[in-house]
Parts: structure tokens; sequence; C-alpha cells
């Protein structure tokens, strides 16, 4: 993986001292909390409701088991024991204290990671598809794309001030597991008729209050003009954003406005200028960084203990149904390690479980580990005959739950349990879903079903992309929750459709298993998915089982 | 005619550790809403908010919502009353610490 330059080195190690000094100065009265709130949020730094919260990047996800002992270290010194991860690739520690956090970030940039830009109206995080590098059906790996971005926007002069949050997410795959389609601009690389590879670029997609699935405005961008387009997709969006409503100020509302083709006009016209400003420094800096990262060398050896293994043990044979899946080399997978063992709260992993995955990514995944914005971890490469081995590694450490992509797999945003914005819980309602299907033995019989949970309109939870998306809300000084249907978050997006009222704290539970049922009822096998069966049926069956008496309602 | 005044308390969180705090009637910040100034009237909130603004140790104070109770002052909105707590899947904050540190 890349490796910080002393150039990135000596920035961070600036900003981390400077950082301190703001810290000082706000506590000796000498910055207002109004001077001092967009310093601290430049650096992930958050005041929620208990306590402050940092949120640390995992630059496109990848992060190495040094940086992952780090994290341990840092939840144990100065936290309660854990960290959680979140639904855009990074950490969260819930419980610093504010006179701690310069030690934090300094901690951070001894093994070079930050937490710059995980906040405020500048270019976030670039995420990527979490099993970049290693998937079977990858075109390239898209990460050193994502780390030129990542140099290129840090502390970019132009764009430390634009009208809104903007975030970028990659993918060099055909299968979207980035949900390219909801980001300000999605990257999906494909090839072009001669067979080279660029990128389709989308523009404009979002959840929040305002649901979007973004617009194709190049259906193939040559890789080398990647860099070039995105800053005019930036400068354009600097210039018309608004700046006057937080609520109309993303680039979706731009687009919606400005219209697809005067924006497309205007991108076009504005890379046309850039273009030849760059003078070929950007692809210089590119290959630089693609040699960081080169696949591992792969090992050969004799695959017979795993099928021997698969046969003979069905707690093997369960997990490895669900939590691997196709490497580019046939006798290696990519192991997903859950974060959601049932009744445990989505993403979040202890200090024990951080050094467990980094021991085991030293000894069978080739030092490599991913976390991914559905909340796990990743080790992109093990061989087939480590499997057993790390399975029997990972029992016992609450890390070994056989449900990835399953009922029990859920996203949920920290909710009102953490988080200031929030007018309702999602973790318990995540909690009590995946009990609840656990004590019914149902969760492989239905098979993969996406549920994602927010606890306010601002979907961090990507309750929209879910399958089955929950919304936690406020109606009354009372926790509501609304469900909706047949979102999907993949290359054939969709932003679900609302079912109907919503339910009470109480309520939820029942109505999702309600729902489940209806799906179970009516699906035509057990080889036609939730999604399948919503995209054939429609909202009725499931409106019917969502509110019975409505039915008897009408029908009296 | 305006609505009745709803009772209120100032709260807000501490500088340096984040934790909720809450105004007392004699200007400290306590950990425990019940030791909170229960507030009657509109104009003394006011008053008060602005107090509470000038305080050096206290981050975003604001009026929320509160009724009398048998122990002091009882928080209205379920919001207010997992702040007196902390979150539901951990027992962290204020539920297991002690107040008033």
């Amino acid at each position: 993986m890349y490796n910080y330059t002393d150039f990135d080195e000596a920035f961070v190690r600036t900003r981390t001292a400077q950082f301190a000094a703001q810290v000082e100065r706000r506590i000796s009265g000498a910055l207002t909390e109004d001077e001092f709130r967009p310093l601290r949020l430049m650096n992930g730094v958050y005041l929620q409701l208990h306590a402050y919260m940092l949120r640390v990047a995992i630059p496109y996800g990848t992060i190495n088991p040094h940086q992952m002992r780090q994290l341990a270290q840092i939840a144990d010194t100065y936290d309660k024991g854990y960290g959680h991860v979140t639904t855009r690739q990074n950490i969260q520690f819930n419980w610093p204290k504010l006179t701690d956090i310069p030690k934090i970030l300094s901690d951070l940039a001894d093994v070079g990671m930050h937490a710059i830009q995980t906040s405020g109206n500048t270019i976030r995080n670039v995420t990527a598809d979490h099993f970049a590098g290693a998937a079977a059906d990858e075109i390239e790996d898209p990460r050193p794309i994502a780390e030129l971005l990542r140099q290129w926007s840090t502390d970019h002069p132009e764009f430390q001030f634009l009208p809104r949050k903007f975030k970028i997410a990659i993918t060099g795959s055909s299968t979207d597991r980035a949900v390219t389609r909801a980001h300000d601009i999605g990257l999906r690389m494909v090839r072009n008729e001669a067979g080279e590879p660029g990128f389709e670029v989308i523009v404009g997609g979002g959840l929040g209050r305002t649901p979007l699935v973004g617009t194709t405005v190049r259906d193939f961008l040559p890789k080398a003009d990647l860099l070039p387009y995105v800053e005019a997709v930036l400068s354009v969006y600097n210039m018309l954003g608004r700046r006057d409503n937080k609520y109309k100020a993303r680039i979706k509302i731009t687009l919606h406005e400005t219209g697809k083709e005067e924006l497309s006009r205007l991108i076009e016209e504005r890379f046309e200028e850039l273009r030849p400003q760059f003078g070929g420094n950007d692809q210089a800096l590119l290959d630089q960084i693609t040699a960081a990262f080169s696949t591992p060398e792969l090992r050969q050896a004799d695959t017979g203990s795993y099928h021997a293994f698969y046969k003979a043990d069905p707690t093997f044979r369960s997990w490895a149904d669900t939590n691997l899946a196709a490497h580019k080399n046939p006798d290696y997978r990519i192991v997903t390690i859950s974060l959601k063992k049932h009744g445990a709260t989505p993403g979040d992993a202890t200090s024990e479980q951080m050094r467990l995955i980094a021991d085991l990514a030293e000894r069978y995944g080739h030092s490599e580990i991913r976390i991914s914005h559905e909340q796990n971890v990743i080790l992109p490469h093990v061989h087939l005959s480590d499997l057993a081995t790390l399975h029997a590694a990972l029992r016992g450490s609450g890390l070994e739950t056989a449900n990835v992509g399953l009922i029990s797999d859920i996203i949920a945003c920290p909710g009102m349990d953490y988080c200031a914005l929030a007018t309702a819980r999602s973790i318990p309602v995540a909690q009590q879903i995946a009990n609840r299907f656990d004590e019914l033995k149902l969760e492989h019989d239905i098979g993969p079903l996406k549920i994602k949970i927010s606890g306010c309109i601002n979907a961090c939870g990507h309750h929209h992309v879910g399958h089955i998306g929950i919304l936690g809300l406020d109606r009354a000084g009372v926790e509501n929750y609304q469900i909706t249907l047949g979102g999907d978050g993949s290359e054939t997006a969709v932003i679900g459709e609302r079912a109907g009222p919503g339910f009470a704290y109480d309520e939820i539970v029942p109505a999702i298993e309600r729902i489940i049922a209806a799906y179970l009822e009516q699906r035509v096998d057990a080889g036609e998915t939730f999604l399948q069966a919503y995209r054939r049926l429609g909202l009725a069956p499931f409106k019917a089982a969502l509110y019975p008496d409505e039915g008897k309602r009408d029908a009296a | 005619m305006s609505r009745a005044f709803v009772t209120k308390v100032i709260t807000g969180n501490d500088l340096l550790i984040g934790d909720v705090i809450y105004l007392t009637a004699d200007d400290q910040w306590s950990r425990d809403h019940a030791e909170a100034e229960l507030i009657e009237d509109e104009a003394h909130a006011q008053l008060r908010l602005l107090d509470a603004q000038r305080a050096k140790n206290v981050v975003g104070p604001y009026l929320a919502d509160a009724k009398r109770g048998a122990k002091g002052p009882e928080p209205v909105h379920f919001r207010e009353a997992f702040r007196t707590r902390g979150p539901s899947n951990y027992a962290h904050g204020k539920q297991v610490e002690r107040p008033n540190v």
C-alpha cells in the first residue's frame, strides 16, 4: 500500500501542531466556540450528544496491521477500548477528551494516518470498492486514482470552502460495491471499444433529505484525463453551488437547477481550460503511486484441505458460503470479517478484535486489511488452504459470524445514542432485528438482504438504498420509524419507495417480520432474492403485510 | 395570546470532556439534571441563557424543556432523557459514572 512520503509526513505533523495550539487557545478562552468550531471540524473533531467524537480517515478503506494496532492502542489509551467503523470508510472514537485529541492526532501521524477533511465543507475521504485490488470482476485497482485524488484534494486551496461537503467514490469493477451512484461524484471504471480503461463519470447522486441517483455526465473519460476532469466538476460546482441555503447546497441540487446539458457543457468547457495546465505532472505522480499498490506475491499451495474442511465442518461451511468472495486468483478468496455479531453494535470493533485482525492479516492475508462502507473488515488476499485455520482463529472472538449480506448484516448510523443531529435511535433497532432473526433461525433461508438504518434524514445509514430501509424520526416527541422498500445501492441503483405511515419503536421489529413473512410466502423459490421478489411484485403485497388493519377497513 | 411557558433548564456540554452539564441556580454547572435550576418564566430564561453563554467552560448552551419531579427537574423530550443517561448500547457515560464529579 501507499506509504507517506516526507512531504505527506511533514504536512500532517504541521497540521497536528497547529491543531494542538488551537486547542490550547480554545481552552484559555482566546478562541470562542464559534471561532474554534470550523478549526476542529477541519480536523475531524465533532461535539456529539455525550462527548467529543474524532473521525479518522481510512483512505479508500485501506489500512495495514501496524495502523490497526495503533487504532487499538488509541482506543485503549484515550477512549473506551473500541472504535466504530462508519459508512464512509472512516473509524470514529466516541469518547475522546478535547485535551487528548492533539495526542491522538500525533499518534495517528506516527503511523501515516490523520483526520483531515473528515468533516466540513471540503472534499471528504475518497471511498473505494472494499474488494479493490483483489476482486475477480475488476478491470483495474481503483486505489491509485483514489490516492491521487486524496493528495490533490487535501488542503487544496480552491476547495476548502465549498458550498457544502463533497463526497467521491470510485470502483474498478462492473459490480458496484462503492455506491458510486449516491455520491457527489461517482467514478466507475469501464472499457471503451478499443479495450482501454477509463471512467464513467456520475455526478449529483446523494441521499439525505433529497435522495437522488447520480447522472452520468461522461460515458467514457480516458484514465489520463481523470484529475483535470474532476477538478473541472469541482470548479463549476464551486462557482454555481448555492451558498444561501444549506439544504440546496449540494451538487445534486446544482445539477437539478442548472440542468444536465448546461452543467455538462460548463464542465467540458472548464476541462478544456484545465487539461493543458496539468502538463503530465498528474500522470507522473500517478505512476509513482501505482507502484505502491501492486498485488502481493501470491503463493501456490495445495488447496485440498479447504475442500476437506468445507465438507466436514458445517460451521466453517456456513461461514465460507456467506463471508467469502471470488478473488482474481482462483486459489484465493476475499474474506469479509463480520462486525455484525447478532446483538452487537454494527461496525464496532474492540481493541482486542483490532489486534486479532492485525495478527491474522499478517499471518494469512499478506498484511492487507480493508474497511468497508458496509461496516465490516476485509482480508482481501487469503489462500484457500489458510481459510479453515483463519476461521478457527476467529472463533470465540465475536468476529466469526457467518452473516455477510444477510438480514443481520445491517448498516446503521450511530443515531441518537451518540449523534447530536439524530432524531431517533438506530443501533438498538439493528440489534433487535439481528437478534430476532437469529432466534427464528431464518436468516440463511431468507438469503441476500440489505437492511439499512438511519437515525435522521441526513441518511448516513444509507436507508434509501437498503432493500429494506428504516428512517428514525421524531414525531411529536416520540421515536417513529419509516420504512422504505426496494432500494438498491449497486450498479442498478434505485431509491427505495416509502411503504406508508411510520411505526413506533416497539412496533418496528414486528413490522420487519411481517415484510419478511410476506416475502417468504410469495417468492417463486429460494433462489428469488428479496429484491428480485420486490421488483416482480411491487409494493402492494408488502404494504398489505405491513398494514393489515387498513385492508380490513377497506374491505368493510 | 402567546402559549403558556414550558418550564426549562439550561444545558450544554463541558468544554474539556464534552459531557452533558446543567446550569444550577447558584451559577454552577452540574452533571446531574436533577440539580439544574428549573426556570419558570420566559424573561428569566433569556437572562439565564445570556449568563450561560458567557460561561467559559460550556459549549453550546441552550434551553431545554423540563418538568418538576420528586428529586428535581426531569427531562421532557426523549433526546434530553438520553442525554441524562448516555447511549443505550453500552453502559457508558452518565448511567455508570457518578454524577457531580
